[in-house]
């Protein structure tokens, strides 16, 4: 059973715990006031910056951070490496609540959110030439991908339950959960290629507008290998801090295993944006020095420190140089994708953006709260793998 | 052990073959759009415009816009500086040593906008005589069209709980009247006038080969971005009027060349699922770890 996956149980509400509900709740705030006086009054947003930290931060760099639900899929279903399969469940995790919160972003995001329901539905009106229309659509199945590919997990711990019926719809759903669950794993493969490298591709409508050394027809699959690259950073950085915080046993050479993998993605990734800008002709603008070189430069350095961190099987073998790895490459895929959306673009000198207090405080709040149900989750649902919990093992030291 | 070369490489392809596959098509022509035959738009001619801005405060009335007030020398003046919920028609004026000149910017009604493309239900959609127009009841408030407009054209009332997205819709409500657009009927100079876009096209072509000394010899809006509804004629570059040089091509070419590219008839995605699928199903025969079951130790 010891290689099962299992709730990892204890205290639920300690006192970190409750500093991340504090952090919810200013959340909860802030969408109230949003709500009853508007986008003006609580966002720094502009007719020149439309769009601000919330669609760039919590929208297209969170659900790139939340694939590692799809890239950890890729390698064990689709390459068949199924040593990493005890990464899947927590990776799915992450990436349910990563979408499922870049979804609550847009509807608050957005201006007419009474409206929204009208995009799955009136598919008479569909716009199929709106990039974003695809990418909306797309997200929003996924969402429902990523929880019903969790679902086992609910369904296990569903079949332990006290109340009889429920016990009952969990042994019924189960095995047909079972066998429907390879046509979802696949959307779940199908929707993230989708729509991750079409996130590149809507800023392409941007196109004079955003500075030479991004705007290239090249962003859709920029977009792709990025969000990739995020995802196995994400799983790395997770599985750290999970195995740090719920003291269980490091899952160092299966993470050093995938940071390989990794590694030739993010080479890729690097080697594929400078080049293509070279060939684009755009590299000349580094030599300016100015605010977009430094930006430019600065997810460079972001994309190959990791690259050095990892270069050797040896370091790919240290769980420190791994975690630092992860790091620095989240931040360093997010900020290209941050940069795509929001510093890239330029829509006249008379126009600035820095984001108001209130959308840091609900971006601070969506990233505590996907923490704070993270938390939950896995301590009474098995979703993470491994031996038995922390709980009984100290019980056995002490 | 880590994974190969060949191995990576096979999953890239296998993740990238959707958005790989569009990109071979990105250099093709694309099918251009052109004006809708009865295409109307405005011709403005900065040589003439004496910046009275009567037709800002008509344009106001007309659209029933709420006054943009600033105080200069501690009067009121209805003086919206730019574009903005409370503006869809501004006079600025371009100033450099001698020269100047004045310019109105409002919607050019692009023949192949950037704002339609990225409207998800077509809130903004060319309408009746090629007009850029608005509906309400199909705008979610993404401001996408924001983002994607090269001109900076649509405006957003951010001040509001349920906000709009405002811009110039060539006054198509009076239009529906029989009456010119209310910027048009004001304009004491004849310095924006209303037509068919070919009628305007002729005529601006006209004043440039009658005085080729007063004008930049080019029609901006003919070609530009792929042609706009609006044109203008001026006397001093039209960038240095806010005009962006945008080339010939429609902004939206490269994004719908790109995206139809990939999901052309929907082909590549079906194709991608049933190649995934297929993988899925293979693997599962081969006994290995079929969707979330358990690996044995």
């Amino acid at each position: 059973m010891s290689t099962h996956a299992q709730p990892v149980g204890g205290p639920l509400l300690t006192r970190s715990y409750h500093v991340l509900l504090a952090l919810v709740g200013l959340m909860g705030l802030v969408v109230a006031w949003r709500a009853v006086a508007g986008l003006g009054a609580t966002t720094a947003l502009s007719d020149g910056y439309p769009w601000g930290l919330w669609i760039a931060f919590d929208v297209v760099t969170g659900t790139a951070l939340a694939c590692g639900g799809y890239a950890v899929a890729l390698l064990v279903y689709i390459l068949n490496q199924g040593r990493y399969h005890p990464l899947v469940r927590p990776a799915l995790l992450t990436s349910a609540l990563g979408y499922s919160m870049a979804g609550f972003s847009v509807v608050v995001d957005v201006g007419r959110p009474w409206l929204a329901w009208k995009l799955p539905i009136q598919f008479w009106n569909w716009n199929l030439n709106s990039i974003l229309l695809e990418v909306a659509l797309c997200i929003m199945a996924y969402t429902v991908v990523l929880w019903i590919e969790l679902s086992p997990a609910f369904l296990e711990k569903g079949k332990e339950s006290s109340w009889p019926r429920v016990r009952r719809f969990a042994e019924r759903a189960s095995p047909r959960m079972e066998k429907a669950l390879l046509w979802f794993v696949a959307l779940g493969m199908l929707l993230p290629t989708m729509h991750q490298s079409s996130l590149g591709s809507m800023m392409l409508l941007s196109g004079p507008r955003l500075h030479p050394l991004w705007n290239t027809p090249w962003l859709p699959l920029l977009f792709l290998m990025s969000c990739l690259a995020m995802g196995y950073a994400a799983v790395i950085f997770e599985s750290t801090l999970s195995s740090h915080f719920f003291r269980r046993p490091r899952e160092t050479r299966m993470l050093a295993a995938l940071s390989g993998v990794m590694f030739w993605v993010v080479l890729a990734f690097g080697v594929f944006r400078v080049g293509e800008r070279a060939l684009g002709g755009a590299l000349g603008h580094v030599a300016t020095l100015d605010k977009y070189a430094w930006f430019f430069l600065a997810e460079m350095a972001l994309v190959a420190a990791p690259l050095f961190l990892l270069a050797s099987r040896a370091r790919r073998a240290d769980p420190r140089r791994l975690f630092q790895a992860a790091l620095l490459l989240m931040l360093g895929g997010g900020l290209y994708r941050f940069d795509t959306y929001l510093v890239a673009f330029n829509p006249g000198d008379h126009w600035s953006y820095f984001p108001a207090v209130p959308e840091l405080l609900f971006t601070l709040g969506i990233v505590a709260f996907e923490i704070a149900v993270y938390i939950a989750l896995v301590r009474k649902f098995p979703i993470l793998r491994g031996q038995a919990p922390a709980r009984v093992r100290a019980a056995a030291a002490a | 052990m880590a994974l190969d070369r060949r191995t990576l490489l096979r999953g890239l392809l296998t993740a990238g073959a959707a958005a790989a596959g569009g990109q071979a098509t990105v250099a093709q022509a694309a099918v251009r759009v052109a004006p809708p035959p009865d295409a109307v738009g405005l011709l403005y001619d900065s040589t003439l415009c004496v910046g009275c801005k009567a037709c800002v405060e008509a344009c106001r009335e007309a659209n029933g816009l709420e006054p943009d007030v600033a105080y200069i020398q501690g009067v009121a003046y209805q003086a919206p500086v730019d574009l903005s919920a409370r503006a869809k028609n501004v006079i600025k004026l371009y100033r450099e040593g001698e020269r100047s000149a004045f310019m109105k910017a409002q919607c050019m009604h692009c023949v192949d906008p950037a704002c339609t493309g990225a409207c998800m239900l077509g809130a903004l959609k060319k309408r009746e005589k090629g007009i850029v127009s608005y509906d309400a009841s199909l705008c979610i408030g993404c401001r996408y069209c924001q983002m994607a407009c090269p001109f900076g054209v649509p405006k957003f009332e951010w001040a509001k709980v349920a906000p709009k997205i405002v811009k110039c819709e060539l006054c198509r409500h009076r239009l529906a009247e029989g009456k010119l657009p209310a910027c048009v009927e004001v304009c004491p100079r004849g310095a924006v006038i209303y037509g068919t876009r070919a009628d305007l096209l002729a005529e601006a072509k006209r004043r440039l080969a009658a005085h080729p000394d007063r004008y930049v010899p080019k029609v901006y809006g003919e070609h530009d971005g792929g042609g706009t509804q609006v044109l203008y004629l001026a006397a001093v570059p039209f960038e240095k009027l806010g005009l962006p040089e945008l080339g010939t091509e429609p902004v939206p070419t490269v994004a719908r060349t790109v995206q139809h590219g990939i999901y052309k008839g929907f082909v590549a995605p079906v194709a991608l699922y049933a190649a995934l699928a297929a993988v899925l199903v293979r693997n599962r025969r081969r006994g290995a770890p079929a969707a979330d079951e358990e690996t044995p130790a």
